[in-house]
């Protein structure tokens, strides 16, 4: 009885604690938020998204520059990273099952796996030495992070969608490229656009290949030519500055983003669960 | 037009084709998917070519020498290397029995809407940016293990040279937690899904010989996903190597080999992102390029494990 | 198991036909079709003549052929990787393999065995065909759209409800749109691949009876399970195993005394 005894107990002790790792963890997840929005909501003003940054010493201002520059950079990456990787899936999923497709997915997902700082060092040597740093940059180096996760959800959503839906199409006489699009984009359109949504919300926050791409400015950056303030990196110069209220307006910033992030993600991730089971 | 798309004992000729789209539509979705490889060959390519200078004057005495002096123009990457490796094991050490503790749960003995919901709010901590682990590091980890359980662990383990010297708050240990803490999601949905994918008769032959839920779980199920859980534990390895805005605000960034793990120390990621718009001369930035260059080279060959055997196990991460 | 002959099934009316037959063509004709999934032959040599404005069933237990036939006939068949023909098909005595093969789909209609309605609206359903094919103008579009709706017995449950989605339909009237999605083009064959096996009896009558009604203006060609559907509908009827036809001729001497044995055996097997 006693052995009996101990394997229960050795049963009931591991089972709670695999319990009490899953609360740990997701408990983090309530810190976070909590903290940030205690921090940041306190820090938070209008003045947050109408007003230039203030020179040092003052107190006050905002960062107006930094809100539009992370939308004029991720608009970049987005016109850059998004049409190859999307066209990329449609190859993967309605051209390719050839030695080279396999090639385009082994590198993709190299390509996925290298650290956005390594991003930034090839952006700058693509993009800096030539025009400087600038939005173009920026975006560049977030647009090449695009394409990975660009590629991999529109092959997965493009696979999702049945053959039949295909078949149909092409035995009333329409061609392999107007089945594709007229039909089976359309078909896996939500799930293509909510992997859009996830893949924007990932570079937003994306830090480390903006530091020497885009640079920083406590001005408004006009064109797409010039160094511009973003989110991410003006939240990680304002935190690890020796000024209190810098670091408030840093709460403020990760704040909002992370407010973003998080929206997009939640909404992003509802539509892909409605629509897959609608199918 | 050597490899077209159908299969057919064509007797149409290009012609009829090109008038359709196909080959049109293939040429150019066959084009974004060379520019992807053209895009990594060439980021390999700049990474080798780009660190030409220091490359041939240090050979693996970059690697292997811990003297980081920009103004002599002397430059050994050991202590960057040692960071990175000590970070990343340190919060492996504490992610992987925490990760797969969770995956347990979630997988085995959670109710189904409960494991999702869970799942759901955990894959949103994977979403977090970096950089507000890095800002919630400095401003709510580091005084927490300043005020409380550094001085707790120190009254302990004080002997262990690595809990040893005085604590100032920003280093190796703090850089180890929040990165920890960043990769841990990423490990607990992997694992999940592996260890949803074993197959019910392997639990349930383990159940009908008497065993325990746990032993069922530890014995039979956990094995069978091994090759799986590995392979997620590589992948987060290579996300913690290349970790660069958390890990910079907490770590120190001081270049140098401490056997403590309360000192400050410095990263191969941080000293690109702190050094690369100071490196002032051609050979100051080429060894920064040469750091990129073995980050590179590490999270290669890290992906190519992992994929060897998440691909292997059949347990499809990819395919839901 | 020996390939039947062609003579055996020339349209020769037969003298107690009680009917008059009016004279029918010959539609397709398939001479030795061979057709395999990478080095697995699927059929073999099939020979058979298809008549004009008659309902062929073709008939057999499941992987024996039937519906590789019937998706050989306007080389949908092509969509699957490593497959190929051998032998010659023809439609009005033209080779279809050497056919642009979206004429050739154009003229040859198709419906699967599962209810496959595009996730768009019913209006846009039957209209695809016509748009893709660049047939009729925006004005001819409505009227094309109502005769086939018209034609597949679909256009009173749905004529206030054209801009719905085609996915909030019925099973039954989703099979009924995709009828009237392939007839929306005027096709001149049908092909219909087990078209009721996802149908409850009622759907499935209603579309039984569709079948009849469209006799007079197209050639149709169905696969089926059901042996009493074949009887019921078909002219003609052939007989499939291993992916060799083993009996071709009128339904009702298939049916009553087939020359076969494994004919025989399959018919009874089944009744009985």
């Amino acid at each position: 009885m006693t052995l009996s005894f101990r394997r229960r107990a050795v049963n009931a002790v591991m089972l709670t604690l695999t319990g009490l790792c899953t609360v740990f963890v997701a408990g983090i997840l309530f810190v976070i938020l909590g903290y940030l929005a205690w921090n940041g909501a306190r820090s938070l003003s209008i003045d947050f998204f109408t007003k230039l940054p203030v020179p040092i010493g003052q107190t006050g201002g905002g960062m107006a520059n930094a809100i539009v520059g992370s939308a004029k950079v991720l608009l970049v990456a987005l016109l850059m990273g998004v049409p190859i990787g999307f066209l990329g899936g449609v190859y993967l999923a309605e051209f390719g099952q050839s030695a080279f497709s396999s090639v385009v997915r082994y590198v993709t997902d190299l390509l996925n796996g290298v650290p956005s700082i390594v991003i930034g060092i090839f952006a700058y040597a693509v993009v800096v030495k030539q025009i400087g740093f600038s939005t173009l940059a920026g975006g560049f180096a977030l647009g090449i992070m695009m394409i990975p996760i660009a590629l991999r959800t529109t092959e997965e959503f493009l696979r999702a969608v049945p053959v039949s839906l295909r078949e149909g199409s092409m035995a009333l006489g329409a061609s392999k490229t107007r089945t594709i699009f007229a039909i089976v984009i359309p078909a896996a359109k939500s799930g293509i656009l909510s992997g859009l949504m996830l893949n924007l919300a990932r570079v937003a926050g994306e830090t480390a290949p903006l530091l020497f791409t885009s640079f920083g400015s406590p001005y408004w950056s006009y064109g797409w030519l010039q160094p511009t303030a973003t989110l991410p990196v003006m939240i990680y110069t304002y935190a690890i500055s020796p000024y209190e209220d810098w670091h408030r307006q840093a709460w403020a910033a990760g704040f909002v983003l992370l407010t973003l992030v998080l929206a997009v993600n939640v909404a992003a991730r509802f539509a892909i669960g409605r629509s897959a089971s609608h199918r | 037009m050597a490899t077209a798309p159908a299969t057919l004992p064509r007797p149409h000729s290009f012609a009829q084709r090109l008038r359709a789209g196909d080959s049109i539509a293939y040429t150019i979705t066959f084009a974004a998917s060379a520019t992807i490889i053209l895009i990594t060959g060439l980021l390999a390519y700049y990474l080798w070519t780009g660190s030409a200078l220091t490359r041939q004057r240090f050979g693996w005495n970059f690697i292997f020498t811990s003297t980081w002096d920009p103004v002599a123009g002397q430059f050994g990457a050991l202590p960057f290397i040692y960071g990175t490796l000590v970070t990343s094991f340190l919060a492996l050490l504490i992610a992987v029995p925490t990760g797969l503790g969770a995956a347990i749960f979630l997988a085995e003995l959670a109710p189904r809407r409960l494991s999702d919901a869970l799942t759901f709010m955990i894959e949103l901590l994977a979403a977090v940016p970096s950089v507000i682990y890095g800002l919630l590091g400095i401003f709510l980890l580091v005084p927490l293990l300043q005020s409380k359980v550094v001085p707790a662990l120190q009254a302990v383990f004080g002997f262990l040279p690595i809990f040893s010297g005085t604590f100032h708050g920003v280093s190796l240990f703090s850089a180890g937690l929040v990165l920890a803490i960043m990769i841990v999601p990423f490990i607990i949905s992997v694992s999940r899904e592996i260890l949803l994918a074993v197959p019910n008769d392997q639990r349930e032959a383990a159940l009908a010989l008497g065993a325990t839920k746990w032993e069922s779980t530890w014995k039979v199920v956990v094995p069978y996903a091994m090759r799986g859980i590995l392979g997620s534990v590589f992948l987060a390895l290579a996300r913690a190597l290349g970790e660069t805005m958390a890990v910079t605000m907490v770590i120190g960034n001081t270049p140098r080999i401490q056997a403590s793990l309360l000192s400050p120390g410095y990263s191969i990621a941080a000293v690109i992102a702190n050094e690369f718009t100071e490196a002032t001369n051609d050979f100051y930035l080429q060894a920064l390029v040469e750091l990129g260059l073995v980050l590179f080279a590490l999270t290669v060959v890290l992906n190519g494990l992992a994929r060897l055997l998440i691909l292997t196990t059949g347990g499809g991460v990819k395919r839901r | 198991m020996t390939t039947v002959t062609p003579t055996m099934f020339t349209p020769a009316p037969p003298a107690n036909e009680s009917k008059p037959q009016e004279h029918s063509e010959i539609k397709i004709r398939t001479e030795d079709l061979s057709f395999y999934y990478g080095s697995f032959k699927a059929l073999h040599e099939i020979t058979l003549e298809i008549l004009e404005r008659r309902i062929t069933a073709l008939i057999g237990p499941s992987g024996c052929g039937k519906s590789t036939f019937l998706r050989a006939l306007n080389r949908i068949s092509e969509t699957i990787r490593n497959t190929h023909i051998e032998g010659r098909i023809t439609l009005d005595d033209a080779d279809i393999l050497k056919m642009d093969v979206t004429a050739l789909r154009r003229r040859v209609g198709m419906v699967f065995q599962r209810p496959n309605p595009f996730p768009k609206s019913i209006f846009d359903n039957v209209a695809y065909g016509v748009r893709v094919n660049g047939l009729g103008d925006r004005g001819s579009l409505k009227e094309i759209v109502e005769r086939s709706l018209h034609r597949a017995a679909l256009w009173d449950e749905v004529k206030d409800k054209l801009h719905h989605s085609a996915l909030e339909l019925s099973g039954g009237q989703q099979q009924r749109l995709c009828i009237a999605r392939a007839l929306a083009i005027d096709p001149e064959v049908l092909l219909l691949d087990e078209p009721c096996s996802a149908l409850d009896p009622i759907a499935t009558a209603k579309i039984e009876d569709l079948l009849f009604n469209l006799k007079d203006q197209c050639t149709i060609v169905i696969v089926t399970h059901n042996m009493q559907q074949a009887a019921r509908v078909a002219d003609f009827t052939g007989f499939f195993l291993m992916g060799r036809l083993i009996e071709f001729d009128r339904t009702e001497v298939m049916f009553k005394k087939p020359s076969k044995k494994e004919t025989e055996d399959y018919i009874t097997g089944r009744f009985g």
